[in-house]
C-alpha cells in the first residue's frame, strides 16, 4: 500500500501533542493546577479524559486482534476493563478522592504512616508502569510496521522519543481537555472506518467464512484449563484497574468526591460505547485476514482490514484515520505512565541528588529507556495480554492496599508491607517468566498465564495477617484518616493535616 | 445618675426555635473530632452502611456477569443458541453486559449520595 496518508496522519497527531505539552508549559506545572482546573472541569469532560488515557494500544489495536486468533473468551478484557471501573466506583473513588492523596505511595502514606511502605508503593509504581509500557511501544511499532514496512523498533522507538519530548516539555498530563479529546478521537477513528466496513460486508453478501463455525473459536470455555483462565482474567481486570498508576492521579482533578463519582459512572458509559467496537474488528478480521493468525500478526488487524475491504482512497483514508487513532493511543498512555513513572522515581530516589525538575527529566529518561529495552528484548507477547499482565500486579498489589487501607481500620503498615511484597513478588515473578517466553505445559503454563487468582488472595491474607499480629501498633493518626476517607467535604470536621504537596507533615 | 430600679422585665413568648443551640451542633461534631466512643459509632455506621451497600452492587455483578462462564460450563446448549443472528454468549459479552455496568454504577451513586445525606443531616442537625 501507498504508506504516505499513514504516515502523514501518525506524524499530524505526534506533532500536535507535542505542540499542546509544549503550550501547557506555562498554563499547569503543579498539582495546585490541578485544584485550579477541578474547579471549571465538570464529570463528563474529567471522564473523557480518563477514558482518553485509559484506551491504550491494548484496547485499540490488541482486543481485535485477541479475537481475531482465539475467539470468545477474549471478550472478557473488554468487559474486565470497563467493570474494573465500577469496582472502583463502589470501594475506592470517592475515598480515594476525599483523601487528597495525589499518587498511591502518597496513599500508603498517609493511611499507614510509613516511609517503607511509601518506598514499597513507589517501587510497585515503577515495576506497573513500566510492564503497561512495554506493550505500548510493541503497538506503535506495529503500527509502524503495518503503514511502513519498517521493523518494529523503528515505532518504539519513535513513540519513546515523542513521549520524552512531551513529557520534557511540560507534561501533557495535567491538561485535562487534551486527554479529553483524545478520548473522542479514539472512539470516531475507530467508529468511522466501521462504518464503511460493515457496508462492504453487506455488500459482499453478508459473507460468513466457514472460519466463523469452528466451535474452538465461536463457543467459550473450549479450551485447556479454560475455567481457570477465564476467572483469572476476570479478577485481575476486574480488580487491577483500582491500582494503575495513570488512573489514580486522573482522580485528583474532580472537585469532590461526590464528584470523583458521578465522573466514574460517566467513564463507565463512555468505556462502554467504546468497547463494543473492537470485537466486530476481530470478527471481520476472521473473515477477510486469517492468514495473520498464521503469520503471528494478529494485533495488526484493525490496520489491515481497510485496505483489504475497501481498498483504493477510502482504504487509505481510514487506515490513515485508524493509523492517527492508534497513535493517540500509545501517546495518551504512555505520556501519562511516563509522568508517573518519573513522579515516582524523582520523589523517592532522586530527590536528594538533583534539583526538583531536572531529577524529574532524568528520572522519566530513564523510565523510557528501561521500558525501550525490555520492549526489543521481550517475545512479543499480544499487546492486549501483556497488558492484563500489569492488571495482574496491580490487582495484587494496590487493590488489597486500598480495599483494606479504606475500608479496614486494622491494617497496619507492616501488614501493607507484607502485602505489597507477597503479592508483588509473585506476580511480578509470573509476569516475568511470560515475558521472557517460558510456557510450561499444563497447570503451571495455565498459572504462569494468568497469575491473578493465586497471587490476589496470596495478597489479601499476607496483608491481613500481617496487620493482625502487628495490630497493637496501629498508625498513630488513624481515627482522623478515616474521617477524611469517608466523610463528605461540606462537613466541618478534623481531618488531619496531610497535605500531598506538603510531604513529611505525618 | 439614674436611680437603680428593679431590672425591666422580659416576656418570652416562644422558644427561640430559629436559634442554633451551640451545646447540640458541638456535640456531635466534637464527639467526631475527639475520638470518642460515641463518635466511633457513628463513623462506622456510615462506613458500615456504605461498605454494604457497595457490597450489595458487587454482589449483583458477580451474580449476572460473574456467572456467565459458570453458566456456559452448567448449561452447553447456551453456547450454541443463536439470538437475532448472534450465538449467545456473543451477544451477553459483546453488548449486553455493559448497560448492566452502567446501570449498577448508577444506582450506586444515588444510594450512596443518600446514605451521606443522612449522615450529615445526623451530624449538623439542630
Amino acid at each position: 500500500m501507498n504508506p504516505v496518508t499513514g504516515v502523514v496522519a501518525v506524524t499530524a497527531v505526534s506533532m500536535a501533542t507535542i505542540a499542546i505539552g509544549a503550550f501547557g508549559l506555562k498554563i499547569s506545572r503543579t498539582t495546585s493546577d490541578f485544584y485550579v482546573a477541578s474547579r471549571s472541569v465538570g464529570p463528563v469532560a474529567n471522564a473523557s479524559a480518563i477514558g482518553g488515557e485509559y484506551l491504550s494500544a491494548a484496547s485499540f489495536l490488541g482486543v481485535a486482534g485477541l479475537v481475531l486468533a482465539r475467539g470468545a473468551d477474549m471478550l472478557w478484557y473488554p468487559v474486565g476493563w470497563t467493570a474494573g471501573y465500577l469496582v472502583l466506583l463502589v470501594f475506592v473513588a470517592a475515598p480515594l478522592r476525599r483523601s487528597g492523596a495525589y499518587t498511591l505511595p502518597d496513599f500508603a502514606q498517609l493511611r499507614v504512616e510509613s516511609p517503607l511502605a511509601r518506598r514499597t508503593a513507589s517501587a510497585l509504581v515503577v515495576l506497573i508502569g513500566v510492564l503497561y509500557l512495554v506493550p505500548q511501544f510493541q503497538g506503535a511499532g506495529l503500527t509502524l510496521r503495518a503503514l511502513t514496512g519498517a521493523p518494529i523498533w523503528v515505532g518504539a522507538v519513535t513513540v519513546a522519543v515523542v513521549v520524552l519530548l512531551i513529557v520534557a516539555s511540560g507534561g501533557m498530563r495535567s491538561i485535562t481537555l487534551v486527554q479529553a479529546f483524545q478520548y473522542w478521537l479514539k472512539l470516531v477513528a475507530m467508529l468511522f472506518p466501521l462504518v464503511f466496513l460493515l457496508l462492504a460486508w453487506r455488500a459482499d453478501a453478508g459473507r460468513a467464512a466457514g472460519r466463523l463455525d469452528v466451535a474452538a473459536w465461536v463457543e467459550p470455555l473450549t479450551g485447556e484449563h479454560s475455567v481457570y483462565l477465564t476467572y483469572s482474567l476476570i479478577l485481575a481486570t476486574f480488580l487491577g484497574t483500582m491500582g494503575l498508576p495513570h488512573v489514580v492521579v486522573r482522580f485528583y482533578t474532580n472537585r469532590d468526591g461526590r464528584a470523583a463519582r458521578r465522573t466514574t459512572v460517566a467513564v463507565l458509559g463512555l468505556l462502554s460505547c467504546f468497547y463494543v467496537l473492537p470485537p466486530v474488528y476481530g470478527v471481520l478480521g476472521r473473515i477477510y485476514a486469517f492468514d495473520l493468525v498464521g503469520k503471528g500478526r494478529t494485533d495488526s488487524v484493525v490496520l489491515e482490514l481497510p485496505q483489504r475491504m475497501l481498498g483504493g482512497t477510502l482504504g487509505e483514508l481510514c487506515t490513515a484515520l485508524l493509523a492517527a487513532g492508534a497513535f493517540a493511543a500509545f501517546l495518551s498512555t504512555s505520556s501519562g505512565l511516563v509522568v508517573s513513572i518519573g513522579g515516582v522515581l524523582s520523589q523517592d530516589l532522586l530527590s536528594h541528588r538533583f534539583e526538583p525538575v531536572r531529577a524529574f527529566r532524568l528520572a522519566s529518561a530513564l523510565g523510557a529507556v528501561v521500558t525501550l529495552g525490555l520492549t526489543l528484548g521481550s517475545t512479543g507477547l499480544a499487546v492486549a495480554h501483556a497488558v492484563e499482565l500489569a492488571f495482574a500486579v496491580a490487582a495484587s498489589t494496590f487493590c488489597p492496599l486500598l480495599l483494606l487501607g479504606i475500608w479496614w481500620r486494622g491494617l497496619t503498615a507492616s501488614g501493607a508491607v507484607a502485602g505489597l511484597v507477597t503479592g508483588g513478588t509473585l506476580s511480578a515473578a509470573a509476569v516475568g517468566a511470560a515475558m521472557a517466553g517460558v510456557e510450561p505445559q499444563g497447570w503451571n503454563g495455565a498459572l504462569l498465564a494468568q497469575p491473578a487468582l493465586v497471587t490476589v488472595p496470596a495478597a489479601f491474607v499476607a496483608m491481613i495477617a500481617g496487620s493482625l499480629l502487628t495490630r497493637s501498633r496501629l498508625p498513630a493518626h488513624l481515627s482522623s484518616t478515616m474521617v477524611r476517607l469517608h466523610t463528605p467535604e461540606h462537613i466541618d470536621l478534623d481531618r488531619g493535616s496531610y497535605h500531598p504537596e506538603r510531604r513529611g507533615t505525618r | 445618675m439614674s436611680t437603680p430600679g428593679p431590672p425591666q422585665r422580659v416576656r418570652v413568648t416562644s422558644p427561640r426555635t430559629g436559634v442554633v443551640d451551640p451545646r447540640r451542633v458541638r456535640s456531635v461534631r466534637s464527639e467526631i473530632d475527639d475520638q470518642t466512643q460515641l463518635g466511633e459509632v457513628y463513623m462506622r455506621s456510615l462506613m458500615r452502611t456504605q461498605l454494604r451497600l457497595a457490597f450489595l452492587v458487587i454482589g449483583v455483578l458477580a451474580a449476572t456477569v460473574g456467572l456467565l462462564p459458570v453458566l456456559f460450563v452448567l448449561a452447553p446448549e447456551t453456547r450454541t443458541t443463536t439470538v437475532l443472528g448472534v450465538p449467545l454468549p456473543w451477544l451477553l459479552l459483546g453488548l449486553v453486559v455493559y448497560p448492566i455496568l452502567v446501570l449498577l454504577g448508577w444506582g450506586y451513586v444515588r444510594r450512596a449520595e443518600r446514605n451521606e445525606q443522612s449522615f450529615s443531616d445526623l451530624v449538623e442537625r439542630r
